[in-house]
């Protein structure tokens, strides 16, 4: 029986996937959610489709806020930025959906920046202001300019096609989604062990000793701000797919505070916690709908209880782990993993 | 000239008294800020409790405005009280990030006991007269003139606590210096309580007014993120600053949307937040605030 791993190269150190049995239990994972349309629900289908979509917002967000430490207030603006432009590209340009979905991604990033660059000579507190001026400033936008996004009343998305793929399927969408998460997965895993995650991490523990040990605090904390609203961005598109119609409710700032809320509850600057925390956050929504419903049907009565008890569950989740559990669910893992590794001889 | 006049004063005084309750809200914000450094994004979901508080005391209990005030007040330090002993005491030295994130999640805690104790509806106090006083061809209603006199009166008592009294020079040695003034004898966590205090009475006042003129409705709590520009303008630790942040910004918001309106409608609503991009670019830490912010 092994005691533990025991790194011999550089490369070994720096693997992503360090152990046969993580190996192999990835490999299971990724022909389980392949193979998850086979035998699930078309409910359950679009329910993965949305935690597809999450993860890869919160991916973006950890990466600004958990490995770059700048907080963002703003996260489901940008999405819904990256939601408008792919539409309206797609609806009103005809533009094909392969050139549009990345477009979003783009132009996400270029207001993600537009708003970041004069929050970036700030730090800490100033910067959750400036994003949420940036989230009332582009909800503000997309409600009023009618012309372009059909103002309050929203906008029809057509399907996205490519090839045999149409989009309005849901479970071309969910492969699609899933394809997507995996890489942006990948590609966030990267970044962060790759030289501007750890220019990134330097900047979020002591910005003084990374600028004197010569990181371009500028050009990362930009960059950290450009990845994180092209994920954005490109979430918000696939999001507009999955909705077929969108209004700016959809992307309000009680979402940038849930998507905040996964991170958190997840665990910051972990890549694991994004996942841990937006699966978190659905099954608690989906056992919450239950109960609800289920009491509603018992006491018809007493509706608007029941209404406001998902606000209070989340609340209350919300300041509990951040009270109790403030590293996340990544580190209460971590913690049990050791557990069971030592175990019975753990102390 | 004379109707432009009229024109400009009918929006300044309507954005004076909505910008004093600003600067009441924006001083207990400043006042947590200042003595605790935790920003405080419940500070619109205070405001909001105090007004279904004092709006269900009067109408569904029958109370005399008055005497529902007093309860509203009562009602408001235990909150604050509450909130900051078993929310934000335990966070004491963590990272900015949980504490601002503390304070939204208790941003959904509070509205939703509120959803649940008193539905989704707005609904009206009905208690100031509605028939509008004309002041020299300005035509504004008691309310607001009600507004503009209390939340004068509160702020000038603040000012002179924070001058003379013992506790208020408690609070700006708190402020100033924590373990200066912890060494002197004075007791932070007192300090601490007694900040969450003022501010949950002063937006639940401001809420109250507000409440009169808007009606109470779950949405007055966004109050509470309007008063941010509010803040960065004046300097996010200055009370002076915060006062007058407060009434420049109701003042603008009030007359951007009297100027501005034919260009882009309802620009009032996002107004505020132009302004607080603009100040973070140019002058961050606002007009009273320390310059402590660092440049990259």
């Amino acid at each position: 029986m092994p005691s533990g791993i025991f790194h011999e190269r550089y490369e070994s150190d720096e693997r992503i996937f360090q152990t046969w049995f993580v190996r192999i239990w990835l490999f299971v994972l990724l022909i389980v959610c392949a193979g998850f349309p086979v035998f699930a629900s078309k409910y359950m289908i679009s329910i993965m489709t949305e935690v597809g979509i999450a993860v890869i917002a919160c991916h973006g967000l950890n990466l600004l806020t958990g490995f770059t430490g700048q907080i963002s207030l703003g996260h489901a603006a940008f999405m819904g930025v990256g939601a408008y432009t792919c539409s309206i590209l797609i609806t009103k340009s005809g533009v094909p959906f392969i050139v549009a979905l990345p477009a979003a991604g783009v132009v996400t990033a270029l207001v993600g920046m537009i708003f970041g660059i004069p929050s970036l000579r700030l730090r800490g507190l100033y910067l959750a202001m400036a994003t949420i001026a940036a989230q009332f400033i582009i909800e503000f936008t997309i409600r009023r300019w009618g012309k372009l996004t059909g103002g309050v009343e929203g906008m029809y998305v057509d399907p996205g096609t490519v090839g045999h793929f149409h989009f309005d399927n849901h479970i071309h969408l969910y492969y699609l989604t899933f394809i997507i998460a995996v890489v942006i997965t990948l590609m966030t895993k990267n970044i962060v062990r790759a030289r501007s995650g750890r220019a990134f991490v330097a900047i979020r523990d002591r910005y003084l000793a990374a600028e004197v040990i010569g990181v371009n605090l500028f050009k990362y904390r930009l960059m950290s701000f450009a990845i994180s609203s092209s994920f954005a961005g490109i979430a918000g598109a696939l999001l507009s797919q999955y909705l077929q119609v969108i209004t700016h409710e959809s992307f309000s700032i009680h979402q940038s505070i849930d998507y905040l809320a996964m991170c958190i509850i997840g665990g910051l600057g972990h890549i694991l916690g994004a996942i841990y925390g937006v699966a978190f956050w659905f099954i608690l929504e989906r056992i919450l709908e239950y109960v609800t419903t289920s009491l509603n049907s018992a006491f018809p009565a007493h509706l608007t209880w029941f209404v406001s008890i998902r606000e209070i569950v989340f609340g209350v989740v919300i300041i509990w782990f951040l009270i109790f559990e403030p590293d996340g669910l990544a580190a209460r893992w971590r913690t049990i993993r050791a557990y069971w590794k030592l175990w019975p001889f753990s102390y | 000239m004379q109707n432009e006049f009229l024109f400009f004063m009918q929006f300044f005084l309507s954005g004076l008294s909505i910008g004093s309750i600003y600067a009441l809200v924006a001083l207990g914000f400043v006042l947590i800020y200042k003595s605790t450094s935790i920003l405080n994004l419940a500070q619109g979901e205070f405001l909001m409790v105090g007004a279904y508080i004092c709006l269900s005391m009067t109408i569904d209990f029958g109370l005399n405005f008055y005497a529902s005030f007093l309860v509203t007040m009562i009602f408001s330090i235990i909150l604050g009280l509450v909130v900051e002993r078993l929310v934000l005491r335990p966070l004491i030295g963590e990272p900015i990030i949980s504490i601002i994130m503390v304070t939204l999640g208790l941003t959904y805690v509070l509205r939703g006991v509120v959803i649940m104790i008193w539905g989704n509806d707005i609904r009206q106090f009905n208690v100031f007269p509605e028939q509008p006083i004309d002041l020299w061809g300005v035509k504004l209603t008691y309310l607001y003139l009600w507004s503009i006199g209390i939340s004068f009166f509160l702020l000038s008592v603040f000012v002179l606590f924070f001058k003379y009294a013992r506790t208020g020079i408690f609070m700006r040695a708190v402020a100033d210096h924590q373990t200066a003034a912890q060494s002197m004898g004075i007791s932070v966590k007192r300090v601490f309580a007694m900040s969450w205090c003022i501010a949950a009475v002063v937006s639940s006042i401001g809420g109250i007014l507000v409440g009169n003129i808007a009606g109470v409705g779950v949405d007055i709590s966004y109050i509470g993120l309007k008063v941010l520009p509010a803040v960065i303008f004046g300097g996010l630790d200055s009370i002076l600053g915060a006062i007058i942040g407060g009434l420049v910004v109701g003042i603008l918001e009030f007359l951007s949307a009297g100027y501005l309106d034919p260009y882009i409608p309802a620009i009032n609503e996002v107004f505020p937040f132009i302004i607080l991009v603009v100040v973070l670019m140019i002058r961050p830490y606002g007009l009273f605030g320390i310059e402590e912010i660092e440049r990259v």
